[in-house]
């Protein structure tokens, strides 16, 4: 196991490592997963996690996610809750991509249907929704009414004529992060975002057309709640973020908190990738509201996305979206910092939640789900890599041990260096379209990057998901279409 | 490594698994700091010898010290790509030490053409992730991670 020596195993799937691990750790790391998800995790993550545990103010536990993996300050897929009084709001504990997150749109097409026109779907998506380096998305504003997206998200997506009003009852927040100012975020952000609205981006994201097999069924009640009703039921998945714009602003805040720990803040840089600011100062409210501003960035792409994606499939089937019943299952952001409420020892606290390649998952009954979803839990979408498929899960109320937060994705096992030493992309597109997924890319070494093998097994982080209480399994789908950026 | 016109080098190295880290290296603190920018231009075009130098920005930055001088460099670079469609060299960098860290310099380049330039990865940002700038027996190396 990779996991340090001091790890004790507290219950199934979870481990704790204490805070005599290193000097300075104010509360102890858990780390949720199964016994082989932690020995293919990398000794970055505890590090990273205990690193995350000396930050003022935070609250429990610094946690990491089955699906954990290296990253930039906080590891991917770690989560902390800090005091909103003596704790500190970090940009490396979301992340570049600001509400990078997920979402998911069911259809009433099954794959029969959909298989003879697989090819002519996947070059029409493909073509339509702009994916890659710095593209320019297909929604055309000025600086004006950028600022209305960043005010109101997806709800400024819909009143433009980018979708249907119930897809914001079924998007986190009603795709509306409350308290975004734009007069926090630099020209630089909007100068640099204004122009990719409706864009995928490269990387790891992805559109993908994917099919619900029989045997992918786990809970049927809950799927049907969901809205995943028929056998070998076509489904779309989507996987982007808030673009330039959302990276710029965290680049923004990191320059300005490094500058600003040591003589205005008063704190130590233990770890410039940790650079953070007193949240109860005006630097760190002015970054949480810059950052609701790129959260609402990328519900808006996210929803205009759908929008297109609805186009693309009416125009290929002959039918409206309505009559092809493509409606939103769910949106969750999985890079996002949050005010919530929280029983913390038995007192109920507002706590600012980071969450960090981690996705937000609460149970059911919560006051924040849509009334159709309050018996089943929030849906979670877990995105696995390319070859493996995806899932859907549900908020559970043991969920309550890690501030209702599960895992977002497989998590990368292998750099990208590597990845692309070890296979070709056009090599890897051929073995994909062998097994039966189309894919678009705009870049075959980026392909290469992504290849599967890179990542965890994704069944297996679902599954310590559920024995680790985080959230339960409801459904598993396989990809048939991947475009890329 | 990938050989450079200014004498300099840089290399991708394994770093955090889900970005690209790299070391550059050069005979001076400039020539690390221009194959830094190769490195960068390398993560996101498939040719960086295909990008043209048709376009000149001059570019003049101030930071406390040398490490972070180079991850804002970095992410000049990276606002001009989404901002301007610009892919870029660096080239003519001067950099003084005197209590802060100074750059000034000059930006090479031109707009994105789908047609000739294999696009790769879209950088997110450069981070402080194994940031080091540092003197070497040889002259001077220069590495950061880049998000993807």
């Amino acid at each position: 196991m990779a996991a340090p020596r001091s790890a004790k195993k507290l219950q199934r799937a979870l481990y704790e490592i204490p805070t005599s691990f290193r000097e300075g750790m104010r509360v102890p790391v858990r780390v949720f997963g199964t016994r082989k998800l932690l020995a293919e995790m990398d000794d970055k993550v505890f590090e990273q996690a205990a690193g995350v545990a000396m930050l003022p103010g935070v609250v429990g536990a610094s946690f990491a996610m089955p699906d954990a993996h290296w990253g930039y300050g906080f590891p991917i897929g770690g989560v902390a809750a800090m005091d909103v009084d003596a704790g500190v709001i970090s940009p490396g504990g979301i992340g570049f991509d600001i509400n990078c997150g997920m979402r998911l749109a069911r259809t009433d097409l099954v794959w029969p249907e959909v298989k003879p026109r697989l090819r002519e779907l996947a070059d029409a998506l493909a073509s339509r929704v702009p994916a890659g380096v710095g593209r320019r998305g297909f929604v055309r504003i000025g600086p004006d009414e950028f600022h209305d997206v960043l005010r109101d998200g997806a709800q400024w997506a819909v009143k433009h004529g980018y979708g249907w009003t119930e897809d914001l009852r079924t998007t986190e927040a009603g795709g509306r992060f409350d308290g975004a100012d734009p007069a926090c975020v630099s020209e630089r952000a909007i100068e640099r975002g204004r122009g990719q609205l409706g864009t995928l981006g490269s990387g790891n994201h992805y559109l993908e057309v994917q099919v619900l097999r029989p045997e992918g069924v786990f809970d049927e009640p809950s799927a049907r709640r969901f809205g995943l009703d028929r056998e070998e039921q076509v489904v779309i998945m989507f996987h982007c973020g808030s673009r330039g714009f959302g990276h710029q602003v965290a680049t923004d805040y990191l320059h300005d908190f490094l500058r600003a720990m040591p003589s205005r803040f008063g704190l130590p840089i233990i770890d410039r990738e940790l650079a953070c600011a007193p949240f109860a100062s005006r630097e760190g409210r002015a970054y949480l509201a810059a950052m609701a501003c790129a959260a609402n960035m990328s519900f808006a792409n996210r929803q205009v996305i759908l929008h297109r994606v609805r186009e693309v499939f009416s125009e290929v089937f002959g039918r409206s979206a309505e009559q092809l019943g493509i409606r939103n299952v769910y949106d969750v952001a999985h890079n996002t910092a949050k005010l919530e409420r929280h029983d913390v020892d038995g007192c109920e606290r507002e706590l600012l939640v980071h969450r960090k390649g981690a996705t937000r998952a609460f149970p059911p009954g919560h006051p924040e789900l849509p009334d159709e979803y309050r018996e089943t839990g929030q849906p979670v979408i877990i995105g696995g890599s390319m070859e493996t498929g995806s899932y859907l899960l549900a908020g559970v109320e043991t969920g309550a041990v890690s501030f209702y937060s599960t895992a977002h994705g497989s998590g990368r096992t292998m750099s990208r260096i590597r990845a692309r030493k070890l296979v070709r992309g056009r090599e890897l597109r051929e073995r994909m379209e062998q097994r039966g997924i189309l894919v678009r890319t705009a870049s075959l070494r980026g392909l290469a990057e992504e290849a599967g093998f890179a990542y965890k097994d994704v069944d297996e982080v679902a599954e310590a998901t559920e024995l680790a209480g985080l959230s339960r399994r409801v459904a598993h789908f396989v990809p048939v279409a991947n475009v890329k950026g | 490594m990938a050989e450079m016109e200014v004498g300099a080098r840089f290399e991708f190295v394994e770093g955090a698994t889900s970005d690209l880290s790299f070391r550059a290296c050069g005979p001076s603190l400039e020539a690390a700091f221009a194959a830094a920018a190769q490195a960068l231009l390398a993560a996101t075009v498939e040719r960086p010898e295909a990008v043209e130098r048709r376009e000149r920005l001059s570019l003049q930055l101030e930071e406390p010290d040398l490490e972070l001088l180079l991850v804002r460099f970095l992410n000049e670079i990276v606002y001009l790509r989404d901002a301007e469609d610009l892919l870029l060299h660096a080239e003519r960098i001067e950099i003084a030490r005197d209590g802060c860290a100074r750059l000034r310099g000059e930006l090479a380049g031109e707009r994105i053409d789908r047609r000739r330039h294999h696009l790769v990865s879209e950088v997110k940002a450069a981070t402080a992730h194994g940031l080091r700038v540092a003197q070497t027996p040889d002259g001077w190396t220069a590495s950061a991670t880049l998000d993807v």
